[in-house]
């Protein structure tokens, strides 16, 4: 690897411990990281907890246009499983192909979450409206944004579909925030 | 995989831009956060300093400052609104954007992949993104004074319904908005830099260093980093809903029945209690994140000017690791007046007792360090010294505060704000000064002045003692925070004339100060150029040209014998070996 990536990439391990670290540095930094947004999705959660409380909170419905959306997110979890198998196997061909179909459908389940939002509006049911609708759009919109940063490791991968630990680190991100919207969906509407 | 495969030998970036500026060398990253909080350091400095000059002659006429702040001291004489932007915004700096800047982003930086025996961190790129994340956070939070209405008003707690309502305050226009943002970007700067610290300490260190062989500042950063980690996200959730209380319409943090001047407000249902538990879920082991690395570096300073191993070394350690499990559960001793439930507080009273434990340990092991030493005063000694005395006073001042029945009658008075400034105002300048002192060498391979740095120490100790442990009696009589002026409360008379002598004592304080910039920039030419080793230090910097080249270490990097604190060895020449000289067969290595 030459200079000039390493200081995009980083100097990955030491090159002098001898014994290789038990995990590699981008695996731990993602690890660490996403420690931070599990904190600050509780800090979020005890927020709802503490909201849900008072008199004023009304139950929004669930759309069926969500349950969609969370089958879109899941099946792109599925998807993206097809291509680390395929980046492994360094079929680099395929793997492109199935980064485009997993990206394909993480622009769909923003794009229905967007959609979720404008229904929502339809019905009279604002980001002001009541702490209950207050809570979908914030959160629906925190989560969204982490998709759209999962979606920029895509179009990186896209470019450089070789690049097999990249590919996994990318994985687990886009399957981490799949459980999370699993766990937002249970914490907004069925707990 | 992504990692690299072969040695990085490191190609020095020869542009002026990426050298220096864009720069992904630790060294230099380290150097610029220490730059800048130095900056943003004379800016809240000066801020304490129109603040006592208020508290001292309420009310007078400094027409002068008129000039700089025309909204805020219009006739020259300060405002009540604008006194309530000083207080919020010197605390708001100082915590993050001085004291983190320094401890975490310079001395983190610069010590990590140094004493670890690294050549770089682990993410040098993300490095320097997180100090030019830094930056422009900055730059937003200086910029809030000269908005409409001035900078945020709500102290730096930030509490709603001050923060949430626009109308509450002129400060809680823009200015808080702006405050939003500022720590927004702060605290992605400091997750990268956080990340960085923490994977490099896993997963950098030279060959032989296990985590035993760390010098303790590299544990108490290493702690720091994780503690910051998750702590601040809450902080960030919290301010996204406050964010949309202010310009959104939702209620979170506002209860129903709200008025502002004759007008009701639309919220209903949110309670201002929610913000202070996120709040200060983050805001306590804030002030351990602070005050851990000041410790660690008194740790690392004590052993070079006593010349033995430092005491309890592995007492230390542990203890750290029980502060920072303790600190994640004890925010609600800030809330005791809040109207949480008694036995809510009893929890986190009997938690603020068991978090004085550990740090007792940790401050009995400091001192017992000086014990049978061959004691060296030179200026970082002195001030690790100071650092260990007002640990010690702060501590003791703690022990009240932590306490629900005492603290009830003490929250909010200036025992409070003596006591705070003790803690994550003393130890951590003081620790930051002694950490200057001692590795100034390393950073710029010149000595600062000793003669200076002594004045300086001892100014900077009288001074601060002065104002904060007055504050201590003040709080006692009964003297609350953050008001204006105290002319008009009759029980206050027989105390106010105190707040001369304290604004005096703040002004030597904040004099002394302008010493340690001159001999810092007047040192970085003319001082007597450093060696390798200047205080005959073990550890693995000090094995590295001072100032150390691109890369650290040239073509071998250091090989770890020993733990960091190997002095008087019997058998050996010198009192000091260094962590890389290999273990004599006659004697047990650490």
């Amino acid at each position: 690897m030459s200079h000039a990536q390493n200081q995009w990439i980083g100097f990955g391990d030491s090159e002098h411990t001898g014994e290789r670290p038990v995990v590699d540095a981008h695996r731990l930094g993602l690890w660490f990281f996403l420690a931070t947004v599990v904190m600050l999705f509780a800090g979020f959660t005890s927020a709802i907890l503490v909201r849900r409380t008072s008199a004023d909170w009304q139950a929004i419905p669930l759309l069926p246009l969500l349950r969609w959306n969370t089958l879109v997110l899941l099946a792109s979890s599925v998807t993206f499983e097809r291509v680390r198998t395929l980046a492994r196997r360094s079929q680099r061909k395929q793997v492109r192909t199935w980064l485009a179909v997993t990206a394909l459908l993480g622009v769909l389940f923003l794009a229905g979450q967007i959609g979720a939002w404008e229904q929502y509006r339809v019905l009279g049911l604002f980001l002001s409206s009541n702490p209950h609708s207050s809570f979908f759009y914030i959160l629906s919109g925190v989560h969204g944004a982490h998709l759209a940063g999962g979606l920029l490791g895509l179009g990186y991968l896209l470019a450089r579909p070789g690049r097999v630990g990249a590919v996994n680190l990318c994985a687990t991100y886009w399957h981490f925030l799949g459980g999370l919207w699993l766990y937002l969906l249970v914490m907004l509407f069925v707990v | 995989m992504l990692q690299a495969t072969e040695a990085p030998v490191a190609h020095e970036p020869t542009s002026f831009l990426r050298r220096y500026i864009f720069s992904t060398d630790h060294k230099v990253i380290g150097i610029q956060y220490l730059l800048t909080a130095a900056f943003m350091g004379i800016v809240a400095g000066l801020l304490a300093m129109l603040i006592r000059a208020q508290l001292a002659w309420p009310e007078a006429n400094w027409s002068w400052l008129e000039r700089l702040f025309p909204e805020g001291m219009s006739g020259g004489v300060m405002k009540p609104e604008f006194y309530l932007s000083l207080i919020t915004m010197h605390g708001t700096l100082m915590v993050f954007f001085v004291i983190s800047f320094a401890l975490l982003g310079g001395f983190g930086n610069f010590l990590i992949p140094l004493q670890i025996g690294a050549r770089d961190m682990a993410f040098p790129f993300l490095n320097m993104l997180s100090y030019w994340t830094a930056v422009p956070a900055s730059l937003i939070m200086l910029a809030s004074f000269f908005v409409e209405g001035g900078a945020a008003a709500a102290g730096w707690t930030s509490y709603p319904p001050l923060s949430a309502v626009p109308q509450a305050v002129p400060g809680s226009q823009w200015g808080q908005t702006l405050w939003i943002l500022g720590m927004a970007l702060f605290i992605v700067s400091f997750t990268m830099g956080g990340l960085n610290y923490v994977v490099t300490v896993l997963n950098l260190r030279a060959k032989g260093m296990t985590m035993m062989r760390l010098p303790v500042t590299i544990w108490t950063l290493f702690i720091a980093s994780i503690l910051g980690l998750l702590a601040f996200p809450p902080l960030t959730a919290a301010a996204i809903l406050l964010l949309f209380d202010r310009h959104f319409g939702s209620s979170f943090y506002l209860p129903a029945g709200m008025f502002y001047g004759n007008k009701l407000l639309e919220h209903s249902g949110g309670t201002p209690l929610l913000w202070q538990h996120l709040f200060w879920f983050l805001g306590h082991p804030e002030v351990y994140v602070l005050l851990l690395p000041a410790l660690g570096i008194v740790m690392d300073i004590l052993p070079v000017f006593t010349r033995k191993p430092i005491f309890g070394h592995r007492m230390t350690l542990y203890s750290l690791g029980a502060i920072a499990l303790l600190s994640m559960i004890v925010w609600g001793h800030h809330m005791y007046v809040s109207g949480m439930s008694p036995y809510v507080g009893e929890f986190f009273a009997i938690g603020t007792m068991a978090i004085t434990l550990p740090s007792a340990i940790i401050g009995m092991n400091l001192i017992a360090s000086l014990w049978g030493g061959a004691i060296r005063f030179r200026t970082p000694m002195l001030f690790a010294i100071g650092t260990i005395s007002l640990f010690g006073i702060g501590g003791l001042g703690g022990i009240f505060l932590g306490n629900a029945t005492s603290d009830i009658q003490l929250h909010d008075t200036y025992f409070v704000v003596g006591h705070f400034h003790y803690m994550i105002g003393g130890v951590t300048l003081f620790g930051m000064f002694a950490g200057l002192y001692y590795w100034y060498p390393k950073m710029f391979g010149r000595m600062l002045s000793e003669r200076l740095g002594k004045v300086h120490f001892w100014l900077t100790m009288i001074g601060f003692n002065t104002v904060f442990l007055t504050q201590h009696f003040l709080g006692l009589g009964g003297m609350p925070r953050r008001y204006y002026a105290f002319t008009k409360y009759e029980f206050m008379q027989p105390y106010v004339h105190l707040n001369v002598p304290v604004t005096l004592a703040a002004f030597l304080l904040g004099a002394a100060q302008l010493l340690f910039l001159f001999n810092f920039f007047w040192s970085r030419f003319r001082g007597p150029v450093a060696e390798k080793n200047p205080w005959e230090a073990t550890t693995l910097e000090w094995g590295a040209p001072s100032p150390p080249p691109h890369g650290n270490w040239g073509e071998r990097a250091p090989v770890v014998h020993r733990w960091p604190y190997d002095y008087g060895v019997p058998g050996t020449i010198q009192d000091f070996t260094p962590q890389t000289v290999a273990a004599n067969p006659t004697q047990q290595a650490r």
